[in-house]
């Protein structure tokens, strides 16, 4: 495989196919996690972190044992899966690297029922990928997700300070903030091919 | 007792409409929306699902553990889904082209897992069945509403029928995702004018108190204590 192609499928990833603002995954951490920087930081390397282990396994799985006689088994193990690891890294990070724990565990059970992480994994199969693609399509899908969330917080301190009509207050301004940091991520199409 | 069946069959319609009083399920809300016809495939596999789920769910809570509930209710949903998936595949193909990965991805919609573990878990099974029931087509709702706005704006058609496309050249940008955040926001901004004129408090974020996985994440709730200082602040 070239590095051209890894190369583009991180910028779809990252730019023109963003996660969060033109696939609409993972809506929920982007609008109730992002008023913080460091917050939306911490949360976007444990999506990245489990998305990537998250592919690693549920690729195989489907390749290997599920294709193709059970591939309505998909969406169901695909999630238990998906719980299992989460699990597995919590454990795993608390019993040995204690700082990242610290860091990183009470975002890991949110992102059990996170649906970007199930619907990168499952994208991964159905844009018929192989598996070095789909470890870099998740990985490119993480750091998009970054991006977006780092951007949006960014805009959100911002907004915090402003004065707002009494209609938009609340949920309905940061929306529509989002829907101007989305408008200019439009502005990426075309790039990466 | 009659109208109790009856009030939680109405609560999931208006009074805590799982999109915009409830503000869960926001990925399908935003993504689907871009004709009416699709959102009313999704608020129905999503009903289907939710009034399944909740039965099962309801039937079953007393035989599952405490400490195993999310798990064994996402279990149960999946299952669910799997056959709503796979109805859907064989009977309305088109619809499940335009849906595509937001078909299964009803496994981790918010409403449902939602439902589960603060309506089902605790409720008889006919009542269970309304709440889904009702918080389904408050969603199917919403969804249709929302898809035929976006559809007239951006492609001057609704349900595929043309109003305006011959007229006026439609705004693509309501299309794009751009335009599912913004309508969405307008909608909730219409939706907490109306809760505000009614004396109830408008939303305001993403609250905790009403996210499933609240109770799995007991050390430290980031998005709560978010939200509770926006409170502070008011």
């Amino acid at each position: 495989m070239s590095s051209t192609t890894i190369v583009s499928i991180l910028i779809a990833g990252i730019l023109t196919n963003n996660m969060v603002l033109s696939k609409f995954l993972g809506i929920c951490p982007f609008l109730g996690v992002s008023k913080k920087t460091k917050t939306a930081f911490s949360m976007s390397i444990a999506v990245t972190l489990v998305m990537v282990i998250s592919t690693a396994v549920t690729w195989p799985i489907y390749t290997y044992i599920l294709y193709p006689d059970y591939t309505y088994l998909q969406t169901i193990v695909f999630i238990l899966v998906i719980a299992a690891i989460v699990q597995f890294i919590e454990i795993v990070l608390k019993r040995y690297i204690k700082p990242i724990y610290n860091a990183l565990g009470i975002y890991l059970p949110l992102i059990t029922t996170n649906c970007a992480v199930l619907g990168i994994t499952m994208l991964n199969i159905t844009d018929e990928l192989d598996f070095v693609k789909s470890l870099f399509n998740a990985l490119g899908a993480g750091l998009g997700f970054m991006l977006a969330m780092l951007l949006f917080s960014g805009v959100r301190e911002r907004l915090e300070t402003s004065d707002i009509s009494e209609f938009l207050k609340g949920l309905p301004v940061t929306l529509i903030a989002a829907a101007i940091v989305s408008l200019s991520f439009l502005g990426f199409a075309g790039i990466g091919g | 007792m009659n109208s109790k069946y009856i009030s939680t069959f109405t609560n999931g319609l208006v009074k805590e409409n799982p999109t915009l009083r409830l503000v869960l399920g926001t990925c399908p809300t935003l993504a689907v929306t871009t004709a009416a016809v699709n959102g009313i495939g999704m608020g129905v596999s999503a009903t289907l699902v939710l009034i399944c789920s909740n039965l099962v769910i309801s039937l079953l809570r007393n035989v599952i553990p405490d400490k195993v509930r999310i798990p064994a209710f996402i279990t149960i949903i999946a299952g669910f889904v799997s056959v709503v998936q796979m109805l859907v595949k064989a009977f309305l193909p088109s619809i499940d082209k335009s849906l595509g990965i937001f078909l299964p991805l009803i496994v981790v919609n918010c409403i449902i897992l939602a439902r589960a573990e603060m309506f089902a878990s605790k409720n008889g099974p006919l009542l269970s069945v309304l709440d889904g029931l009702g918080m389904g087509l408050g969603f199917t709702a919403v969804l249709t509403v929302m898809g035929a706005i976006r559809e007239f704006l951006g492609a001057g058609s609704i349900f595929s029928l043309p109003v305006t496309s011959e007229i006026i050249d439609p705004m693509i940008v309501f299309l794009l995702p751009p335009g599912g955040f913004f309508v969405f926001g307008i909608l909730v901004a219409v939706s907490n004018a109306a809760a505000k004129k009614k004396g109830k408090k408008p939303v305001e974020s993403l609250g905790c108190e009403n996210c499933p996985s609240r109770n799995m994440c007991t050390r430290v709730q980031i998005g709560c204590e978010d939200a509770k200082e926006a409170d502070a602040d008011e």
